[in-house]
């Protein structure tokens, strides 16, 4: 009890005081996230809707994939893109190892079919609505996918948002990836890990709590900018 | 949506690069604490930037013959002879020195605190099975540990239930071995680092063949085109310089120095 006392007070210190190295690797850690949650919604929004609406052959083998995948563990998938970008890996001429943007793509593996999963379930009720219209109307695919996006954004949102808490909080893969390098890949939940194998369970929990109000503050952001929940609106 | 790009746009701000190389270093280097004085020193003296990977000493040398990093700096001398020997590696330099100590819960129940070297150590925790942490993590510490061991005429293979590897870096185990009351193998440094200390003590240092030598290694440019090997180079000259003798030998935590510098000096 008193360590997540003194938890709650370091967190407090370090937030009072703006610490420096605190924000830096907050920013950081929103960069990655966000940014692989960003290009992992533009992979498996589409996607989901599409296998909502498609019927072929291995549809029902694709989503029992996807639905697995959703259990993907990060430190397998940190693993095979460390591997991957590794100089003696295939894409090693890149020189993406150990920078941001090796993080972005593990937690991009990671996230898609979070997100893909979920949108599919959201799109396979409404497309049970849609399906006469759109069909009379002899609308193509990808129009049908857009009309079903754009009235199912609020289903998409919680998918979206589920799929950043998963990014946000994600350390195995980006350790492997990223390495946790001070001033460069460190982020908020690399540096937690750091502060515990050190003993500093204070800083640790405090950096913790910083992470927990941070998911807080960017899904209220989302749901602000993108003004859900308001009288008139739905 | 746009709004959303718009903010991801402002958070990807731009970042100053200066040279920078990469060096795999070990966790027990690491917390020490010893590297947050020699960063900033070998920025302000070489304008070098050195990123550092905190990995375990088996980690660290995958790092190096991937061609990942463009140095790396462990302690464990038969895997860094068969790194330079496998060709991965254009030589091994000793840096400097600290030293591995028992650590155990302040009762003393297998009575280590009296015993004269570190096979008898390790022969009266087998004697009483006092729970151990082993770091099992294939890391210099755990290297140490196990040669130990087997010194002392064990295989750590069939030792009891008692004996428990825990499979992680040297921060952890030594918390895993602070809930437990059990025994461990640590280095000073680390040991005088840790925060979380509960009931543990150190019980036994100083037995010569517990001394750990840092090496630094820089990863063979001929395997390796792309490695920064001039940055590898201008830290190995500073790294065996004066000015790290200096703050090498002069760190301590405690009022304990941790590390003794022995270097060959070029000059």
């Amino acid at each position: 009890m008193n360590d997540i006392w003194s938890g709650l007070q370091a967190a407090f210190w370090l937030l009072i005081t703006l610490d420096r190295d605190l924000i830096e690797i907050t920013l950081r850690s929103l960069q990655v996230s966000l940014s692989a949650l960003v290009i992992a919604s533009a992979i498996a929004l589409p996607l989901g809707t599409w296998l909502a609406i498609r019927r072929f052959r291995f549809r029902r083998a694709a989503i029992a994939a996807l639905n697995a995948l959703m259990g993907l563990p990060p430190v397998v998938v940190g693993l095979i893109v460390y591997l991957l970008l590794s100089r003696s890996g295939p894409f090693g001429v890149l020189g993406l190892l150990f920078t941001p943007t090796a993080m972005i793509i593990a937690q991009v593996i990671i996230i898609t079919p979070l997100i893909a999963s979920i949108t599919h379930q959201a799109m396979r009720e409404l497309w049970a609505e849609y399906h006469d219209l759109l069909i009379s109307l002899n609308t193509s695919n990808w129009q049908r996918i857009k009309t079903l996006i754009f009235d199912g954004r609020r289903a998409l949102l919680t998918a979206s948002l589920a799929g950043f808490g998963r990014a946000i909080g994600e350390v195995g893969a980006i350790m492997i990836v990223g390495g946790n390098i001070d001033n460069a890949t460190r982020v908020l939940t690399t540096a937690i890990a750091l502060e515990t194998g050190k003993g500093d369970f204070a800083l640790a929990l405090g950096l913790g709590f910083v992470l927990i109000a941070l998911a807080l503050v960017v899904n209220f952001a989302i749901h602000v900018l993108s003004r859900t929940e308001r009288d008139g609106r739905w | 949506m746009i709004r959303v790009f718009a903010f991801l746009a402002l958070i990807w701000g731009s970042t100053a690069t200066a040279e920078v190389m990469k060096m795999a270093v070990t966790t027990s280097f690491h917390n020490s604490g010893l590297s947050d004085v020699l960063l900033p020193a070998i920025a302000r003296d070489t304008g070098l930037e050195v990123q550092l990977l905190i990995v375990g000493t088996g980690q660290a040398l995958r790092l190096g013959e991937a061609g990942d990093v463009d140095a790396i700096l462990v302690h464990s001398k038969a895997a860094e002879e068969a790194f330079v020997a496998g060709g991965y590696g254009t030589h091994r330099r000793e840096i400097m020195y600290n030293d591995f100590v028992f650590i155990g819960p302040s009762t003393d129940d297998a009575a280590i605190a009296g015993q004269g070297s570190s096979t008898e150590v390790l022969t009266a925790i087998a004697r009483a099975e006092a729970a151990f942490v082993s770091r099992g993590d294939d890391s210099g510490t755990h290297k140490k540990e196990r040669a130990l061991w087997s010194d002392a005429g064990f295989d750590t293979d069939t030792l009891g239930d008692w004996y428990k590897a825990v499979g992680a870096g040297m921060g952890a185990s030594l918390n895993t071995a602070s809930s437990l009351n059990a025994y461990i193998l640590a280095d000073r440094a680390s040991w005088l680092n840790f925060g979380n200390k509960g009931d543990l003590t150190l019980l036994f240092a100083g037995d010569p063949v517990l001394f750990n030598q840092y090496a630094y290694l820089p990863v063979n440019p001929e395997r390796h085109p792309h490695v920064d090997s001039d940055g590898a180079t201008t830290l190995e000259d500073w790294l065996t310089s004066d000015a790290a003798k200096e703050l090498i030998n002069g760190y301590a935590i405690n009022g304990e120095k941790l590390f003794t510098f022995n270097a060959v000096q070029s000059d």
